[in-house]
């Protein structure tokens, strides 16, 4: 809602209060005021001016040659470019010596030969919006009323020398929509009066009933219509002065009748329409919901399909309105009406707002009406638009209204104890201050035994609880004045949950690692959503979403952080680390939500070390990335129930690539990219895993014991194992701690050789073997008798022979 | 016999003095010191000695031993200290040149910040909730006052799964959620950070994906001044001790009354620049007093209990604090980006 200062003063005294001190005032109490605009800023030494004389230029077809009477003791010569100027119209002159926005100076000036002592302005060049100059003058020059006098400052005739706030409203503020309700509140801040508008107008003996009947069948849809109607106005323009309020407000000038009925838009708040009387097709007014397929020509000359959701104005057979959102075009006031309807009415929000939505038509109109307008109202706005139609089109209003009235208005009625008000807000006030804050909103107040009983006027709407009323108290009072403290009460331990705390131990690790953490949409693509997903779902889809690129919810994090490393590789960044925690998304039918599970990913491309000028250089590879989740899965104390199995996956390289397993249950994966995802995303070679975070941070592990440290020696036994190719590391490693029995402690992989020296599909491994007991010192033939049953047994069951 | 073995101390020791390594003074030992030296072969002749002279003449060969090997140890001892010297003099490095970089990665700036609150309002007393980012249309708007016909539900237009679910788009839902668990019991103490998202054309400052966190305090008689107090702990560990804040009436359908509240202005203390737009306030949060209804709905009694509840948006928190001029930087990872975060404040 924009503000006109002038304005609003007509209804409050802002005499001591600049317009920047209301603006500041009015956001502390309630309603931000987003700006404050000065229209006539930068803006100088332009005057009203009489073209005594035009001419065609002499030297250019486009050009006239024009002598203005500027008020001065001789008339200038000007050149102006407009095609609409001419001989006895009264103009904006900017004088030599004027300054127009922009700091555009204006200087005497030779066009084609010709002196040229200033320039004749259009309002844009005035610093009016386009789109709110009337469209008559949209092209071109502006010009005054003829009664205008020359010589006067033109932006005071314009009525420019004003400011306008901008109030940023809440939806619950719907009450300032409208100058008055501007006003109520001003009046509240300051502790001043409101004064009101006086309406009243001697009618016609003719009665408005005679021409009109009105008949409303969808009462729950508009409880209030009130029809009046005024004879004989003469189309012309409005009045300068309230021209410039609508344009201050944002509302372009059309002509007297539309004029006022925005006016009074503005004003009360309340929406009028304006038919045209003897265009109605008859003389009734039906309210209905429209019929499915119905249709009508809005004044935008669109035509628009209506359904039942849709409320319209009939002329009893056939829609002449759509209500509360825009008129229609055969009924609409135009330069040769006479006799005009004025429609004010209380139309819910409802099916305004389906309406406005289903036609993509937002009207200042339809705005007031979703949010509610004031039903005390629509009389009132009535009679004051009926009053300036008499006045400013100089129509003849016939003597009452016809209305249909189903509507009861009862105020409500809310109390709040002193009590609970300091008790909210925790403050000390008293009861007589409460009572002066609601006498300074004019709210009506009783108090009984410490409860103040407020009736609310049906302005404000919004103030139904005694929540409300302790608000409008906590503002009125001013919440910089409230002290600070803080809760008291029995207190609550602040921690984190295991889990949490697992999580961020987790991001540190990574971080130390070398990893960065990334975090991105959830949504994206229905490709990238599944590609790596632990577990095939349909992905969860969005039912209207924005672009394909963001459809679905995903399903895993991979092909979002090969997105990072595209991007940072593009960029001079070909080795990089990243990781991520955060939710994928498995579908769970359409009645339920989607099973949310947390992930952990990570991606490394290209080089995992490198020391320059030592001209050391590691890519990462396979093992890298794997020792960075086996320290993970040791922080986490899960080694010992964690598998790598080699394993195949769309979209990863076939020979590395292994499933994790906890417990025996698959929990994630990790590998190399398939090359021809490398190749796709334009990447060096490229390692990534993905895991159920959930399912590793819930693992049960055993609450943490210390272990002590060994007082006896240790005996270890070095083993070389030639095996098939094909054969397991790990398998080879279970089978040597099973046979091992308790005795054998440690068991690691020292040495791989798989070269020329070895026979066709075979390898060697070496592993050392660590056996001790904890009690005492072993004994030779303890450790041989256990070594002896592992050697039988990688023998047995993988095939091994010693290595000699 | 006394001369020569004065004459041989000197002799020897001018040569230790003048050796050049250690292999030349273990000659010199040898030829002095060893069974067919110099010394032996004068002790020989003291057969022809008288008794009175001999021990005394025995007492001066020890004694020039004694000068002899002291000379050729304290020489030793120099030389070697002379080789380890050089030795290390040859293993000089330039200690200017750059060290072994140990890679580490770090936390994104919106956990950062996330987690810097997490940890100031546990500190309070909070704990740290968590919900689902799809959500029902029930908890995101209803359990919060926003029934489906109300007007606000344009302000926060929404990616809809189905007619009943949706990404959520804000984290008040786990608010509810929480409420609901607690039984109509209080208090309840808890901080919420998590994605929401809004149905909006990425831009430098729009995202349709963005963090938010939460907090609410429930219990018997907690007071609007409470939240200020709560508020203004949280401007100062956030944005620096000299921070003050301001609360403007403001509306948001599940709290009532509700505020914006806004932080004097760190770059400028509040004189005013271009971060405060020349207000010297920075608006940070909004908050308010829990709507009775919220708490009813979730089954608080609202006669008995009160509460306040505050969020934020982690961007534009991140945004101000560290200067961040796009939103899109916290979403396309950059590591150039990512990198300026390392700092550990
Ligand atoms: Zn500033």
């Amino acid at each position: 809602m924009y503000v006109s200062y002038k304005w609003l003063q007509e209804y409050v005294d802002l005499s001591g209060v600049s317009p920047e001190e209301l603006a500041e005032k009015i956001t502390k109490s309630g309603i931000e005021v987003e700006g404050v605009e000065t229209l006539n800023e930068g803006i100088s030494g332009v005057v009203v001016g009489y073209v005594q004389e035009r001419e065609q230029h002499p030297n250019a077809d486009k050009l006239n040659k024009c002598l203005v009477d500027i008020g001065a003791e001789e008339p200038v010569q000007i050149i102006c470019g407009a095609a609409n100027v001419d001989k006895g119209q009264k103009v904006a002159v900017a004088t030599v010596g004027a300054v127009l926005p922009g700091n555009f100076k204006i200087k005497k000036a030779k066009l084609r030969g010709e002196e040229s002592h200033g320039m004749i302005c259009s309002l844009q060049e005035l610093g009016f919006e386009s789109k709110l100059v009337a469209k008559e003058f949209a092209e071109g020059i502006y010009n005054f009323p003829q009664d205008t006098e020359v010589g006067l400052d033109a932006l005071e005739q314009l009525h420019r020398d004003d400011q306008v706030l901008e109030l940023g409203l809440t939806p619950n503020r719907a009450d300032c929509l409208s100058m008055l309700g501007v006003a109520y509140e001003v009046a509240a801040i300051l502790g001043r009066e409101v004064k009101l508008p006086v309406s009243g107008v001697e009618t016609s003996s003719e009665k408005a009933a005679d021409y009109i009947q009105v008949t409303v069948d969808a009462k729950e849809d508009n409880p209030l219509y009130v029809a009046k109607v005024i004879k004989n106005v003469k189309i012309g323009p409005s009045p300068l002065w309230m021209q410039a309020r609508l344009t201050a407000a944002g509302i372009r000038p059309h002509n007297n009748v539309v004029d006022i009925t925005n006016y009074i838009l503005l004003e009360y708040g309340q929406p009028l329409h304006a038919f045209d009387y003897d265009r109605l097709g008859s003389k009734e007014i039906l309210v209905r919901r429209a019929k499915d397929g119905e249709e009508i020509v809005t004044l935008d000359d669109a035509k628009r399909k209506l359904t039942a959701d849709h409320l319209v104005i009939t002329n009893g057979e056939n829609p002449i309105a759509l209500a509360g959102v825009m008129g229609g075009a055969n009924s609409e006031v135009q330069a040769d009406t006479t006799n005009v309807l004025l429609e004010s009415a209380y139309f819910i929000g409802g099916p305004v707002r389906k309406a406005s939505k289903d036609h993509g038509l937002r009207s200042e109109a339809s705005a007031r009406y979703e949010k509610g307008v004031d039903p005390n109202r629509v009389r009132a706005a009535a009679e004051r638009a009926a009053q300036l139609l008499a006045e400013y089109a100089d129509g003849e209003v016939l003597e009452g209204s016809v209305e249909a009235d189903s509507l009861s208005v009862e105020p409500a009625v809310v109390s709040v104890t002193l009590e609970k008000i300091n008790r909210v807000l925790g403050t000390d006030l008293d009861m007589k201050y409460v009572e002066d804050l609601f006498s300074r909103l004019q709210f009506e107040t009783a108090t009984d035994n410490g409860t103040i009983i407020v009736t609310v006027p049906t302005r404000r709407g919004d103030i139904t609880i005694e929540e409300d009323l302790i608000e409008e108290v906590g503002r009125l009072f001013g919440y910089d004045n409230l002290a600070s403290t803080l809760p008291i009460g029995s207190a609550t331990p602040g921690h984190l949950t295991p889990y949490q705390n697992k999580r961020r131990m987790v991001r540190h690790y990574l971080e130390g690692a070398g990893l960065y953490q990334a975090v991105t949409y959830s949504l994206t693509n229905e490709l990238k959503a599944t590609q790596y997903a632990l577990e095939k779902r349909e992905p969860v889809r969005l039912a209207m979403p924005m672009s394909e690129d963001r459809s679905v919810l995903r399903l895993s994090i991979i092909p979002q952080l090969l997105e990072i490393l595209k991007y940072n590789t593009a960029r001079q960044n070909d080795s990089l680390a990243v990781y991520e925690t955060g939710a994928v998304f498995l579908a769970n039918g359409s009645e339920e939500l989607p099973e949310e599970r947390e992930h952990l990913a990570g991606a490394v491309t290209g080089l995992w070390q490198s020391h320059l000028w030592q001209g050391e250089k590691k890519p990462v590879d396979f093992f890298v990335v794997k020792g960075i989740l086996e320290g993970l899965f040791e922080k986490l104390g899960v080694t010992s129930a964690v598998e790598f199995r080699q394993s195949e996956k769309e979209g990863m390289h076939p020979g590395r690539t292994a499933e994790i397993y906890l417990s025996g249950t698959s929990v994630g994966f990790i590998g190399q990219t398939h090359p021809t995802v490398e190749k796709e995303y334009d990447l060096k070679e490229t390692y990534v895993f993905e895991l159920s975070l959930k399912a590793i941070l819930e693992a049960d592990v055993p609450p943490l014991q210390y272990v002590a440290i060994p007082r006896f020696p240790s005996i270890t036994r070095d083993i070389a194992l030639v095996v098939d190719k094909e054969k397991a590391a790990g398998e080879l490693e279970s089978i040597i701690k099973e046979a091992g029995g308790t005795l054998l402690k440690e068991v690691h992989v020292f040495d791989l050789y798989e070269g020329e020296r070895m026979d066709e599909g075979k390898k060697s491994i070496a592993f050392s073997l660590k056996y001790f007991d904890p009690e005492r010192t072993l004994t030779d033939e303890e450790v041989v008798k256990a070594h002896d049953k592992v050697l039988d047994a990688v023998k047995e069951k993988a095939g091994a022979v010693l290595r000699g | 016999m006394q001369e020569r073995l004065k004459e041989l101390q000197t002799e020897a020791l001018e040569k230790v003095s003048q050796s050049a390594n250690l292999k030349e003074l273990n000659d010199i030992r040898v030829s002095y010191l060893g069974k067919k030296g110099p010394i032996t072969e004068v002790l020989k002749g003291m057969g022809k000695l008288s008794a009175e002279e001999r021990p005394m003449m025995g007492a001066l060969a020890n004694e020039v031993r004694d000068a002899i090997t002291s000379g050729i140890e304290e020489k030793q001892k120099h030389l070697e200290e002379a080789a380890v010297h050089e030795k290390l003099a040859a293993e000089t490095i330039d200690v200017t040149l750059p060290g072994r970089p140990v890679k580490t990665g770090n936390h994104h700036p919106l956990t950062r910040i996330i987690e810097e609150i997490e940890d100031l309002f546990i500190g309070m007393g909070y704990t740290v909730a968590e919900g689902p980012e799809v959500e029902k249309d029930y908890y995101n708007f209803e359990a919060l006052n926003l029934p489906k016909d109300h007007p606000a539900r344009d302000m926060q237009d929404s990616f809809y799964i189905t007619e009943e679910t949706l990404l959520r788009t804000q984290t008040s839902p786990v608010q509810a959620r929480t409420m609901e668990k607690h039984d109509g019991k209080g208090p309840v103490k808890i901080i919420c950070p998590g994605k929401v998202f809004r149905r909006d054309n990425d831009d430098a400052t729009h995202s349709h994906q963005f963090m938010q966190i939460e907090g609410l305090v429930v219990g018997e008689n907690i007071r609007m001044t409470d939240l200020k107090g709560t508020l203004e702990v949280f401007a100062k560990k956030l944005f620096g001790e000299d921070r003050e804040i301001r609360m403007r009436p403001s509306f948001f359908p599940f709290t009532e009354p509700s505020v914006e509240v806004d932080v004097s202005c760190f770059k400028c203390g509040g004189k005013g620049c271009n971060i405060c737009k020349k207000t010297g306030w920075i608006e940070i949060l909004g908050s308010g007093m829990v709507h009775p209804n919220v708490l009813e709905m979730s089954g608080f009694d609202s006669k008995k209990y009160s509460g306040f509840a505050f969020g934020m948006g982690v961007e534009r928190i991140a945004m101000l604090k560290y200067g961040v001029e796009d939103i899109r930087h916290f979403y396309t990872n950059d590591v150039r980006f990512l990198n300026n975060f390392q700092v550990h404040e």
